[in-house]
């Protein structure tokens, strides 16, 4: 068996197994820990396509930014899980029967695609066509073609950091903050007032 | 040899397994999240096979920005989870009625 054919099974079936124990791990740090796996699996099975820029991406944004945020919210917040994995086995039946009918219609669209289809007589992608890097294309049309697209990606992520912002941010009542704007209005009136005090009788108030 | 329909089975049993997981895990919606994370993995797994195969990077560049969405779904999501936890002190989502929905 050729060294690739290996490679891939290795990864295809740590991604799936991963997957697997992501939905029926008990403890959600477990499951994020599988997350990671699993993801970084399908990182190797795109270096195996010949997308690596992708498959850096895939670590880049998925273990080190997502996951992390993840594992963050479920240590953060004082759950108890065992309550929350009541109805797991009700669950299940219904549950592994949708996942039966899909998988098996998934697999039978794959089937009939690939007997008489659009990818039918490929061969093995080349890693790099015409010897360019796989960066180096992805660059080439997304900073060209896709340019539009890819400041909407940016609006995308700063729309969703203001909500993540908006909606987590609480002041506390009772902390005093800087208001520059109170402190740039304050004028010798507002912030000083003469007292006229009679002897022997100090300041009220 | 390995072709474009050994891919196209692994990224459809990943879609199956976070459609899976969805449904077994209705009560905590941190697997649920995760979930979906593992559907739009099976779905830019499709993409970037596809764009391999068919030697058009167009399916690289859609792949990137379904990992961009998700990453802005992931962080809106928790962010939402965490300000549901402050509020009702529990995450189980199955019973939440405090939008009256």
């Amino acid at each position: 068996m050729p060294v690739q054919a290996i490679a891939f099974y290795l990864l295809a079936f740590v991604t799936l197994a991963s997957g697997l124990l992501v939905v029926s791990a008990k403890n959600p740090v477990h499951s994020v820990l599988f997350l990671i796996t699993a993801f970084f699996s399908a990182a190797g099975l795109f270096v195996l396509l010949g997308a690596e820029f992708l498959a850096m991406l895939l670590i880049v944004v998925y273990v080190g930014a997502v996951a992390v945020l993840f594992l963050f919210v479920v240590m953060m917040l004082d759950i108890d899980f065992a309550a929350l994995r009541q109805g797991f086995v009700n669950n299940l039946p219904i549950g592994g029967l949708v996942g039966l009918v899909l998988v098996g219609e998934m697999i039978a669209v794959v089937a009939a695609v690939s007997s008489n289809g659009a990818a039918a007589k490929q061969a093995l992608p080349n890693a790099s066509p015409g010897g360019v890097p796989n960066t180096e294309v992805i660059g080439r049309v997304l900073y060209t073609d896709y340019v539009f697209f890819f400041q909407l990606a940016g609006l995308v992520l700063l729309v969703a950091m203001i909500g993540a912002i908006v909606l987590t941010l609480r002041h506390k009542p009772g902390v005093k903050r800087q208001d520059i704007g109170k402190q740039v209005a304050r004028t010798p009136k507002t912030g000083m007032e003469l007292v006229q005090i009679k002897p022997g009788e100090g300041i009220s108030e | 040899m390995i072709g474009l329909p050994h891919y196209l089975v692994v990224a459809a049993i990943l879609f199956t397994i976070g459609v899976f997981g969805i449904f077994v895990n209705r009560k905590n919606i941190i697997v649920i999240l995760m979930s979906v994370e593992l559907i739009l993995l099976a779905v830019n797994i499709n993409l970037v096979a596809f764009s391999a195969f068919l030697h058009d990077v167009a399916g690289q560049i859609f792949a990137m920005f379904v990992l961009t969405v998700a990453a802005a779904e992931a962080a809106v999501g928790l962010a939402i989870l965490v300000t549901f936890f402050r509020n009702r002190g529990d995450i189980a989502v199955d019973d939440a009625s405090m939008m009256k929905g």
